[in-house]
């Protein structure tokens, strides 16, 4: 008996939100609606317990690699900063719905089970180390994003929208699956670690390997939304829910980065120059198409689709700097760039859609853009959180997002691709535009719309802290730059 | 030295921190407060920066007031400041510029004061560190952090047609400024990361890439000067922006590119720099005898006084390429003198605009006859402007064209007529708006300036003679930084 539980250490943040899962789906069931907000307590309780269990694992493994579960599931550094990271996320996604929820009657105990679920897939993939345990978390993930997004039944809008995730989303996992039995039939296995032993030891057959290559790339960019793979993002973040947007928008964003990690380099670095070529094509488009579409939108949930798209443009030019001419002397460091960016970017994606909740209210959905005009008469203080967001997202100093965008040219200049890095800037110039244009909305013009705004005390604090959060990182990005980096060299 | 008083750090931190403290303030009730503070926090940041004057050492061309600490392990980027006789004397010109700007927006500013007053001085503290970091990456981040301050006076105290000019204003520089970034990280992995100005000075490039690096220093510095032809968005922004903007703007921002070229293009880039020094010197020459023609024919006071500007920093950089040390301190005198003169008209163009509430030529004329103190402010500041000896705007653009005399006659010729042009735009303003007779009623009813607008124009004006009079302890400031500068520009990086 005690050896099995050693055994299955390093899972101990899923077995224990598995639990917890459970047991508020038994709990919530004996809750009045007006009792609700103990499942959101019991909820917040359960990501404190998985992030003590995962903070423990952190100092108890001393940066070692632990195995559980003969071997299908990996623990490192890497899957617990971004476990970490994912808590946070959806701790303040918790805060920010909460009111949001209750006052259009859709806080119900499915709503908090169906997110700590999906969280639950979220983590089998970022810790996965076999080809079918992280398909298993990603259709775990999935499935309960389907129903989510569905969360608002009587809603055309969010049936369509889950709809039309779930159709495109079971192609993209029909190419994934796809790719992954491409590299069973090359590799003989399934576990990620030994493909790329067998690749490196070039007894795979080299066709084959790219030809599923090409399928697992297509399967990660249709997560992370990459172009051309980016086709439900603006529908599927229009359509549902703001709070569940929010979750889409960045908890899932890390998961996608995560299989990204775990698939191209932990599992086929040995093929990097042949998917380092893909992702240039993609993180090109995905700065193009993203930056240049979202000047155009009035929706400030497509806006900030659109912007996600080149966003995470950027996270692949960090992925793609990783190997230079077969030596992956700066892989470290560029994995660890792409890494800091999703990360700031789920920070800057949360603060961003977080302003969203706050100024819709019962009855009114604060989806386009006017609805921020003259926010800084209503409330300075949020227009400045909002300020900050946005100038983190436009990447202008001393806002966290400059040293985003900072960690991955770094790498990219570093290994020799100066006029992508131009092309990127270039970009982000354009992509400016739309942030700036939210700034001008708060500070420039009259407020349409005087009313109060307003929130229960948790979204206060953690709206506030989030926004802050984008200048304290802004002032202080060092420790968090080493601590991706400590996990991009576990890897 | 690091035991000492951390002198540079706290000119940058003192306004930031009072400007945070001023935005607390909050709601217009509390503007009394709000003024106040923001009158406290500059005056006591400019009298920190006293220090780096009284306390200079002119022998040396080292950095002084040094201050090293870590900052970004994981880059090496570290907080290092220090000034050199280039630099030290931008950081008192723009503490001493914040508080004439707190002061000159003391009654006219009525709407969102805290957040004015606190723009202001956080501007300011972020400017001080552009101008004190040694640090590649410290200095990027003091130079993009000052668009956003920037943007939002433009954006919200502006005239009417702000939003255009917050968001010309803001996406120029920006993409001027990224395409700097790449080159500082291109920078870094050459010098074996590490993001040390001073060690950038040393680090051998060649030619190609230095050209390259030029180019992209050339996209961020020419657009903040502005040099032509990138200088359009100078005009919208300070028409639109208020009048404390338009001081800041003209004093002070312009000079973060000129100090740009100084500190990065030229010692980092020297090769380059001598390759390309015609082409800067062929821009400059154009945005002095062009810029100043177009200035001639404005109908509108700030328009002609933001070409003005154009026409003078084109004087700044023509001086830098000249590679002479009269050329450069010529620039340097020229570049603090547009501070002063710049920040001076534009607030006379405020005290008149504040009573109008029109900036257009058409609509003065005999404000003498109301305004007798006034008029007799702004003749003095004309008169600098257009460069009249015993003014500092003469010392600046007579030690360019001197310079210019040494390396080539026709490029001191041409730069010699903007004296006539400058002195054709400025003073023929001056008699249109000031003298004749009045056509308007209105400027009849015009008061002439309270105290606190004497003060501001007084305390200008003596800077303007001071420097007019008796140069030398400007220039002997910055004479040993400039000797080493061109020697390491002439010995090159091949």
């Amino acid at each position: 008996m005690n050896s099995t539980l050693q055994l299955i250490m390093p899972a101990y943040p899923e077995v224990f939100l598995l639990i917890m899962t459970s047991i508020i789906l038994m709990v919530d069931l004996y809750l009045p609606e007006r009792r609700r907000y103990l499942t959101y307590l019991l909820s917040q309780v359960t990501l404190l317990g998985c992030a003590i269990l995962t903070i423990g694992m952190l100092q108890a493994t001393n940066g070692e690699t632990a195995f559980a579960f003969n071997d299908m599931f990996v623990g490192d550094v890497m899957s617990d900063v971004l476990k970490l990271v994912t808590y946070i996320a959806v701790s303040a996604y918790f805060a920010y719905s909460r009111v949001y929820l209750a006052d259009r009657k859709l806080l119900s105990g499915d709503f908090f089970v169906l997110s700590l679920f999906s969280m639950l897939g979220m983590m089998v993939m970022i810790s996965a180390n076999h080809l079918i345990a992280l398909y298993v978390g990603l259709e775990l993930m999935s499935l309960c994003l389907y129903a989510l997004i569905a969360l608002n039944r009587d809603s055309a809008q969010s049936t369509e929208a889950a709809m039309k995730y779930f159709v495109l989303g079971a192609l993209a996992s029909g190419l994934l699956l796809y790719g992954m039995s491409m590299l069973y039939g090359a590799t003989g296995t399934l576990y990620i670690r030994e493909i790329a032993d067998v690749i490196a030891s070039g007894q795979a057959n080299h066709i084959v390997l790219v030809f599923g290559l090409v399928f697992i790339v297509a399967g990660v960019a249709f997560k992370l939304g990459a172009v051309p793979f980016h086709m439900w993002i603006p529908d599927v973040y229009h359509g549902a829910t703001n709070a569940v947007t929010l979750f889409i928008g960045t908890a899932s964003k890390l998961a996608g980065f995560a299989m990204a990690i775990r698939l191209l380099v932990s599992g086929l670095l040995p093929l990097a120059f042949d998917w380092q070529m893909m992702l240039i094509i993609l993180a090109v488009l995905s700065l193009a198409v993203g930056n240049v579409v979202a000047i155009a939108q009035t929706n400030i949930k497509r806006m900030l689709g659109y912007s996600a798209i080149s966003h995470m443009g950027f996270v692949i030019l960090g992925l793609l700097a990783g190997v230079v001419d077969g030596n992956t002397f700066g892989a470290a460091n560029a994995y660890s760039a792409a890494m800091f960016y999703a990360v700031i970017y789920v920070l800057m994606g949360l603060g961003a859609f977080g302003m969203v909740l706050l100024l819709s209210r019962e009855g009114f959905e604060a989806e386009n853009l006017s609805d921020f005009k003259g926010l800084n008469q209503r409330s300075p203080w949020y227009a400045f959180m909002m300020l900050l967001v946005m100038f983190a997202m436009a990447g202008v100093p001393p806002t966290a997002g400059f040293y985003a965008k900072l960690a991955v040219l770094e790498p990219l200049i570093a290994a020799g691709h100066v006029w992508l890095a131009v092309f990127a800037v270039i970009c982000s110039v354009i992509g400016a535009f739309y942030y700036l244009r939210v700034v001008k909305l708060m500070y420039f013009d009259e407020p349409e719309d005087t009313s109060p705004l307003q929130a229960g005390l948790d979204m206060r604090m953690v709206l506030s802290a989030n926004g802050l959060s984008m200048l304290v990182l802004g002032i202080l990005p060092g420790p968090l730059m080493a601590l991706c980096l400590y996990a991009a060299q576990s890897l | 030295m690091t035991a000492e008083t951390p002198w540079l750090s706290l000119a940058i931190w003192i306004p930031i921190l009072f400007g945070a403290a001023v935005l607390a303030t909050g709601a217009d009730r509390n503007a009394r407060i709000a003024r106040w503070l923001a009158l406290i926090g500059s005056v006591i940041g400019f009298l920190v920066t006293i220090p780096l004057f009284t306390g200079f050492d002119t022998g040396t061309s080292a950095f002084q007031f040094v201050e090293l600490k870590p900052w970004i392990d994981r880059f090496n980027i570290n907080y290092h400041l220090g000034v050199d006789g280039i630099s030290m004397l931008f950081v008192l010109l723009n503490s001493l510029i914040t508080v004439l700007v707190i002061i000159a927006g003391w009654q006219v500013i009525q709407s969102r004061v805290a957040q004015y007053m606190a723009a202001f001085l956080i501007m300011s503290g972020l400017m001080n560190g552009v101008f004190s970091a040694l640090d590649g990456m410290l200095f990027y981040v003091f130079f993009e952090a000052t668009l956003i301050p920037m943007y939002l006076v433009i954006g919200v105290w502006g005239g009417p047609n702000r939003v255009y000019a917050a968001f010309k204003f803001f996406l120029y520089t920006l993409l001027g400024s990224l395409l700097l970034l790449v080159g500082f990280i291109y920078l870094y992995v050459q010098s074996n990361n590490s993001f040390s100005i001073p060690d950038w000075f040393n680090v051998p490039i060649a030619m190609t890439p230095q050209i390259l690096l030029f180019f992209a220093f050339l996209a961020a510095f020419s657009v903040k000067v502005p040099m032509w032809p990138v200088h359009t968005w100078l005009p919208d922004a300070h028409v639109e922006a208020p009048t404390g903007g338009s001081m800041v703007l003209a004093a002070i921002m312009l000079k973060l590119g000129t100090y740009g070229f100084i500190r990065f293009s030229l010692p980092i880039l020297p090769d380059a720099s001598r390759e390309l020094a015609w082409l800067i010197i062929a821009l400059s020459l154009i945005a002095v005898v062009y810029i100043g023609l177009v200035a001639m024919v404005q109908s509108d006071m700030k328009k002609l006084v933001a070409y003005s500007s154009v026409a003078h920093m084109g004087f700044v950089t023509l001086g830098f390429f000249l590679f002479n040390s009269i050329g450069v301190e010529g620039a340097l005198i020229q570049a603090l003198s547009h501070g002063f003169v710049s920040a001076a008209m534009f607030f006379c163009i405020g005290v008149m605009y504040d009573r109008l509430h029109s900036r257009q030529i058409a609509d003065y004329g005999g404000v003498v006859n109301s305004m007798p103190k006034f008029a007799a402010f702004m003749m003095l500041f004309s008169m600098a402007n257009a460069g009249l000896p015993a003014t500092s705007g003469f010392v600046g653009e007579f030690m360019v064209v001197l310079g210019a005399m040494k390396t080539n006659f026709w490029v001191a010729f041409v730069a010699g007529t903007a004296l006539i042009t400058g002195a054709a735009y400025t003073l023929w303003m001056y008699k249109r708006v000031i003298f004749g007779a009045i056509v308007n009623p209105h400027v009849a009813e015009m008061e002439d300036i309270n105290r606190r607008e004497f003060l501001v124009l007084g305390l200008l004006a003596i800077a303007v003679l001071a420097m007019g009079i008796y140069p030398f302890p400007f220039t002997e400031v910055m004479h040993a930084s400039v000797a080493d500068l061109l020697k390491h520009v002439a010995a090159g990086k091949l």
